[in-house]
């Protein structure tokens, strides 16, 4: 499904802020793995997310998704197969739009857009539907400005808009993390759900250990910009955050988990 | 009847110039761009026209070659902005420049009149008899509410819906595959195409193109849309629909020139003009601020339950 091979990533190379983000990953995942990726600061998570959906171009090493090279392509060129939910909840929608229009965006994500008009009747039905299943109340405020919805429902509809066409692969970048609990449970609830559902392959960087553990099929665990652990099926179902924090001080040599993680 | 004459020929001129206000609107409210081409491609419009029109040219054909060439200017500054990432603004200062010389490079001078050759006004009162300046309103509001419908109609299909969303959410709308640099080159052509057409209308109307004729037609476009946006909002209903705000900034524009005739009647030298456009624009931008600065003043209060908690 995803190949990535050797992916190097140095940031102001050459300067005082020199930041070696990825120093040669490795990683290979299956359709339908469902892989959570957790790692202290500056780890390299958020960055080998952003380099697979080519927010910037790596320095060296291949991506392949389904067969295809996409190391290359822009970002809009891979948008056509990548879904991606953000951090920030601002920034997966278009505030001062509509619901409908958002979602129609989404459905046409990876097309061409031409002079047809930009959403289709039985689209707006089909919206209904599929905003009646969030259970968030959104299915009567299909004409309410996005910008007038809370983080959460924000977060909700990105997810939405994220899968509305079914990608090869799901991008989640800490996409709880600025929403408090209990919306981030839901949240977390929903992307279960929707990737079960669609059957999605998906990665996704978080800080929550206990997440972590609990969701997917996989675990990694990323260190200065590299790999160094790795574990799926039955081990990682018997897991708890002591080992996750005890295979974190073997290799970085005895420093800590971020006080985030820890208190997550 | 001095006044009335100057209250209707400003209607006109409004109406005239709110096409190029329709530009302004695509690019500093659509995509958050104050694009300075402005002055220059309404002069290229006006320049292009009046030499179309002095060489021979159909009139109509004149306003279409207007038209391209502002679509050229735009082409230019999307370019600089889009490929070589020169900040917009920067971007559109540059070709506003260098559109100066190239202006009269197409003229050959600073002035061209079209003294008594066919323009589309006067083959309007030939057809029907009206009054110049009837003519040339009724013009101005088939144009504008073409242009209306026109851009009604491209910014609810997918390419203007996406180009609507690359103002609203770049990082957002690039996730969705949409290339946004590309959203931005046709966001500038289009507004500029606009700007140069209602340039070359303002050229036929009063009948001669002037190198000076687009000098401060950005803060024209930002007043009249500042002062479409206070009316919509003053007025009760649903003024917030797309197509009443393009209405609107039309609106604008014409209460804009009315309200120049009316203090040039009043006595004020036309040359203050200028001053008392920034005035408006630069209070337009104020009164939000100033305003939300003042609200977070009076709702403090020492105790913790002042009059803010509902």
């Amino acid at each position: 499904m995803l190949t990535v091979t050797n992916v190097k990533k140095t940031f102001n190379r050459g300067t005082i802020n020199e930041k070696k983000a990825l120093e040669g990953v490795n990683l290979h995942l299956d359709p339908g793995d469902f892989v959570t990726i957790i790692g202290g600061n500056g780890a390299g998570k958020s960055t080998l997310l952003n380099m697979i959906a080519g927010v910037y171009p790596i320095d060296s090493g291949t991506i392949t998704l389904d067969g295809i090279n996409i190391s290359r392509l822009s970002e809009p060129a891979r948008a056509k197969y990548l879904g991606r939910v953000f951090q920030d909840p601002m920034m997966g929608t278009a505030a001062d739009m509509q619901i409908d229009e958002n979602l129609a965006l989404a459905f046409r994500r990876g097309q061409g857009r031409g002079l047809r008009w930009g959403i289709k009747k039985e689209e707006k039905a089909a919206y209904k539907k599929l905003l009646t299943k969030l259970d968030l109340g959104l299915e009567d405020r299909l004409t309410t400005k996005v910008g007038l919805l809370s983080g959460g429902q924000r977060q909700a509809l990105t997810l939405l808009m994220a899968t509305l066409k079914k990608p090869k692969l799901l991008l989640l970048d800490e996409h709880t993390a600025a929403l408090d609990p209990k919306t981030a449970k839901k949240v977390l609830d929903l992307t279960e759900t929707i990737v079960n559902d669609n059957q999605l392959t998906a990665l996704m960087v978080t800080h929550n250990m206990n997440d972590a553990i609990r969701m997917g099929n996989r675990l990694i665990m990323m260190h200065e910009g590299r790999i160094i652990y790795d574990i799926k099926g039955e081990e990682k179902k018997n897991l708890h955050v002591k080992d996750l924090l005890q295979k974190f001080e073997e290799v970085s040599g005895g420093e800590l988990a971020n006080d985030r993680m820890l208190l997550s | 009847m001095s006044i009335l004459l100057a209250l209707q020929g400003a209607v006109s001129q409004g109406i005239l110039w709110g096409v190029m206000v329709l530009g302004v609107y695509i690019t500093y409210k659509l995509l958050d761009i104050a694009d300075l081409t402005a002055d220059g491609s309404f002069a290229l419009g006006g320049c292009v026209c009046a030499v179309m029109v002095v060489g021979g040219h159909d009139p109509i054909v004149a306003i279409l070659a207007a038209t391209a060439a502002g679509i050229i200017a735009g082409a230019v500054t999307g370019f600089l902005h889009t490929v070589f990432e020169i900040p917009a603004i920067l971007a559109g200062i540059l070709t506003q420049i260098a559109l100066w010389s190239i202006n009269l490079r197409i003229m050959g001078k600073s002035n061209t009149p079209l003294l008594k050759l066919p323009t589309i006004f006067n083959n309007f009162v030939e057809m029907t008899g009206v009054r110049q300046s009837t003519a040339s309103t009724i013009i101005g509001i088939i144009i504008a509410c073409f242009i209306i419908i026109l851009l009604y109609w491209f910014f609810g299909t997918e390419l203007g819906s996406a180009l609507r969303a690359t103002g609203n959410n770049e990082n957002m709308i690039r996730a969705l595959g949409v290339n946004t640099k590309k959203m931005k080159m046709i966001a500038l052509m289009l507004s500029n195409g606009l700007i140069g057409l209602s340039g070359g209308l303002i050229c036929q109307s009063q009948k001669y193109a002037d190198i000076g004729m687009g000098t401060g037609a950005i803060v024209i476009g930002l007043a009249s849309i500042v002062i479409g946006e206070v009316l919509g909002r003053l007025t009760p209903g649903k003024l917030r629909s797309f197509s009443s705000r393009l209405i609107s900034a039309v609106v604008g524009s014409v209460v804009y020139f009315l309200i120049r005739a009316v203090v040039l009647q009043m006595g004020m030298d036309a040359n203050d003009m200028k001053l008392l456009s920034a005035i408006i624009v630069a209070i337009a931008l104020c009164i939000p601020v100033a305003w939300e600065k003042y609200q977070l003043r009076k709702s403090y209060s020492a105790g913790g339950d002042g009059s803010c908690s509902q």
